[in-house]
């Protein structure tokens, strides 16, 4: 039972979402977690500012409960299978993430100076969840999809709009952690 | 209620993401940095598992747990959604350290700060959805 309470390699992680996909295609779905946000903005009443939002709410159903899953899901891996644990990182990473002040890398799961409270108030830091967040929303329905939908069921589909799409998603972080997080940070 | 098996897989997928790493801001900082091949093992093995699977239910056309024709919907064709809109996304995932799967399993993990992203991000939908007319798009 001991491979339920250590840290899962990619080799075991990676074939297993794939089964998650397959089992969506299988109940005729699509696999595609960032639908749900548009899901979301139409039954916050989005439908009257856009012809975007006029969707059927009932067909995503299976889908909102999917990620209602991926949240019980996280709480069951982080109380019961050991999952809060310290991500141990490539040193390059270490030093880098060291000099910008992220103190706790190598040691947690998430950095504090992002994900405590109390720190997001005093360092400032909030302001780029709220970026980053805002970017994720727009950027995965201006491309017609997120990881979830691009990268791993586009891709298996072998579909060339999802191989540019993942050019993007890349060319974005690159950009980010290697011009802007040193503006940031440093 | 039949729906539940798709509570079952989400499930599943939040144990997934959170057990592999996935949801650790810190892990895609390292993807992005090319420290590591964790992350591109992960998608790697997903994808061949994935186009090895899909190739198996297209080439003896398997069909739906309902049995009923399985259909695969070709992606719009284009480049400039792809291109702008993915790397828009990119710069968000670098710097919330999450795309949409893992921000929801974080916040089931206990890190409630991440309700802040998920929050803009279903913002930042509801202004693509604004805006869409002005965007180019093929």
């Amino acid at each position: 039972m001991n491979i339920f309470m250590e840290p899962w390699p990619w080799y075991i992680s990676g074939p297993l979402i794939a089964l998650v996909m397959l089992f969506l295609i299988l109940s005729g779905k699509e696999f595609g977690v960032s639908s749900n946000l548009r899901t979301m903005c139409s039954a916050l009443g989005a439908s009257k500012a856009s012809d975007f939002f006029k969707i059927d709410i009932k067909s995503q159903q299976w889908n909102i409960l999917f990620i209602v899953g991926t949240i019980i899901g996280g709480f069951i891996a982080s109380s019961f299978l050991n999952g809060n644990v310290p991500i141990p990182l490539a040193e390059n990473s270490l030093q880098i993430l060291k000099a910008y002040g992220f103190t706790d890398a190598g040691e947690t799961y998430m950095p504090q100076a992002f994900f405590s409270l109390e720190q997001l108030v005093k360092n400032g830091n909030f302001i780029y969840l709220v970026l980053g967040g805002f970017f994720v929303g727009f950027g995965a329905r201006y491309a017609g999809g997120c990881t979830s939908g691009h990268a791993i069921s586009g891709l298996s589909n072998l579909q060339l709009p999802s191989l540019i799409a993942v050019i993007g998603f890349f060319s974005g972080g690159q950009l980010m952690v290697h011009f802007i997080f040193p503006l940031l940070f440093s | 209620m039949k729906a539940f098996k798709f509570l079952f897989a989400g499930i599943i997928f939040g144990i997934i993401m959170f057990k592999s790493g996935a949801a650790s801001w810190y892990r895609i900082f390292e993807m992005f940095q090319f420290d590591s091949f964790h992350m591109y093992g992960l998608m790697g093995s997903a994808l061949m598992v994935g186009i090895f699977g899909i190739q198996i239910i297209k080439h003896f056309d398997v069909k739906t747990i309902d049995r009923k024709p399985i259909e695969f919907h070709d992606k719009q064709k284009g480049y400039k959604r792809y291109l702008i809109g993915g790397t828009i996304f990119g710069l968000g995932w670098a710097l919330s350290g999450a795309c949409l799967g893992p921000m929801f399993t974080l916040l089931g993990a206990g890190f409630l700060t991440i309700s802040i992203v998920i929050i803009s991000a279903i913002a930042g939908t509801f202004i693509y959805g604004l805006l869409i007319k002005f965007l180019p798009h093929y």
